[in-house]
């Protein structure tokens, strides 16, 4: 079940602002899911969700079978501890639009942080995972830099390598480029290229159509809260079943 | 045009002469001004020497340092704890915390000394106790409120509405997504406070609190009205004896601005060290 999310009937609002209306999605071990649609459609909203960094009004979310932020005792469904929600998010990584990388520490000390301080792994030994882990996003050179000394692909990239190193079952993709020069989205659409051919499951907000076809396993169409069409990317790219789907490419492409 | 005219030499406009003449202008004023006082008749260089490193002196900075380390350190807890009541979701506390700060901000420092000072004319029994029991412990205000427990009393409460103000902004100035970023790497709300906010809201804050350490350090001269025994309490003392009113207060403004610049050097390597 590594890598299997699940989403029932979420349902969110700000104030009196519906944004989720009731979303139902399965992603399962290795798939690739891309979520389009335009601005003020729900799709971050719903990753954040997944994660619970946002509270949920209604609905439920299962990573690797296990319920995101509740759990189940005595035929009711009770609030996790702060410890117990911190446990369950081990399994999903998130990189964000906005990199969010720890400005007072190294690329290095960035990727370390996790195994040691929550994992509580060997130092030196997470310091070795580390520096591969750097290695396998191109960024070698860089462990000793700070956030700032970097590139906003630079810094996406070590996002990314801050979220391997916790081993997750599924990854969560924020507009992962969307804050980057045009020029510099290529080298982080790459290393998640390289993250889907190796079989993690991904589930990605983007703007990239191309990528979305390219990599994309499935694509959802967000619109207004709900779920206007999602099917395989191809299909779904090529030949949209719905008018807005098909509208929101047509201005897109 | 621009090619022939790129030939010619360009004539920078000259500042030098004036910026020199009007340095050269203020130089010799504060020259004379330093010459006159320190050459004056009136100013017995002797008695400043036989002062400065006298008994009486000596100890009034070390409770001038005293009351600014104390203060600085419960002003810090104080803050620390009325800026996490500002952050809480109870209106109680929030509120608790704007009365705070209207209260110990709006009323001058000086008015909050001479207040805790006469503390007896308000309560002349204090101590900590059960209600309605015989339980607990009493004494007399008089002999419990020295100078320097007023002193105390007075600074750290006034300089812990500033400090709560300085470490709100500082948590203000982490962006949301730095708690974001460590919650999804399985830290828990308590862990990314400690690890990832306060690490870097200490780098925001530090410099106004090597400002603020500077406005104790001179503040305290303040407790002087309540015969606190502080550099300018004792400075006070004697000269209200021999008279030699701007001798003493030259050593008491020696001492401070030693102290001082120590703070400032102090400051500097520690910003350059956090960075």
């Amino acid at each position: 079940m590594k890598g299997a999310v699940s989403v029932r009937g979420l349902h969110k609002s700000y104030g009196s602002t519906p944004v989720l209306r009731g979303i139902d999605l399965d992603v399962s071990p290795g798939e690739v899911v891309c979520f389009l649609g335009p601005s003020g459609g729900g799709k971050s909203t719903l990753l954040r969700c997944i994660a619970h960094l946002e509270t949920v009004d209604a609905g439920l979310v299962a990573v690797d079978g296990e319920l995101v932020g509740y759990e189940p005792k005595d035929g009711r469904l009770f609030e996790s501890s702060p410890k117990r929600l911190a446990m369950t998010r081990r399994k999903m990584g998130m990189v964000f639009q906005q990199f969010n990388l720890f400005a007072h520490l190294s690329a290095l000390e960035n990727v370390m942080l996790g195994p040691v301080t929550v994992l509580r792994r060997d130092r030196n030994e997470v310091a070795r995972r580390a520096r591969d882990l750097l290695g396998r996003v191109g960024l070698a050179a860089h462990a000793d830099k700070r956030p700032a000394q970097l590139s906003g692909g630079q810094q996406q990239r070590v996002a990314i390598a801050r979220a391997l190193a916790m081993d997750p079952s599924v990854l969560l993709f924020d507009e992962p480029t969307s804050a980057l020069d045009p020029e510099l989205v290529g080298e982080v659409l790459g290393v998640m290229r390289d993250l889907a051919g190796q079989g993690m499951t991904m589930l990605v907000v983007t703007h990239e159509v191309g990528f979305a076809q390219e990599v994309g396993d499935t694509v959802v169409f967000l619109h207004g809260g709900v779920v206007e069409e999602r099917g395989p990317a191809q299909q779904v790219l090529r030949s949209p079943s719905s008018e807005r789907t098909a509208a929101f490419l047509a201005r897109v492409l | 045009m621009l090619d022939e005219l790129s030939k010619m030499p360009i004539a920078r406009r000259r500042r030098l002469g004036s910026r020199w003449g009007l340095g050269a202008v203020l130089l010799a004023l504060t020259a004379w001004l330093f010459w006159t006082v320190v050459t004056s008749p009136n100013l017995d260089w002797a008695v400043i020497g036989s002062y400065l490193f006298s008994e009486p002196i000596l100890s009034g900075v070390g409770v001038t340092l005293l009351l600014t380390v104390l203060t600085l350190l419960f002003g810090l807890l104080l803050g620390m704890l009325l800026a996490l009541m500002r952050q809480s979701d109870n209106p109680v506390l929030s509120a608790a915390y704007a009365g705070y700060v209207w209260f110990f901000r709006g009323t001058p420092l000086l008015v909050q000394l001479v207040f805790w000072f006469n503390l007896a004319l308000l309560f002349p029994r204090i101590g900590i106790g059960i209600p309605g029991t015989s339980l607990g412990w009493y004494g007399e205000a008089n002999t419990l409120i020295t100078p320097f427990v007023a002193a105390l009393f007075g600074l750290a409460l006034h300089e812990a509405a500033y400090m709560a103000e300085i470490i709100r902004g500082g948590f203000l100035a982490i962006p949301r997504g730095q708690v974001d970023a460590a919650l999804m790497i399985g830290m828990t709300p308590g862990q990314a406070s400690r690890r990832i906010v306060v690490p870097q809201a200490i780098r925001v804050i530090l410099p106004a609190l090597g400002n603020q350490f500077i406005l104790i350090l001179k503040g305290t001269s303040m407790v002087s009205v309540i015969g606190g025994g502080d550099l300018l309490t004792r400075a006070q003392q004697i000269y209200g004896q021999n008279y030699q009113v701007i001798a003493l207060l030259l050593v008491a403004s020696l001492w401070y601005l030693a102290l001082v610049s120590l703070a400032s050097i102090g400051q500097h390597y520690l910003e350059r060290g956090l960075r």
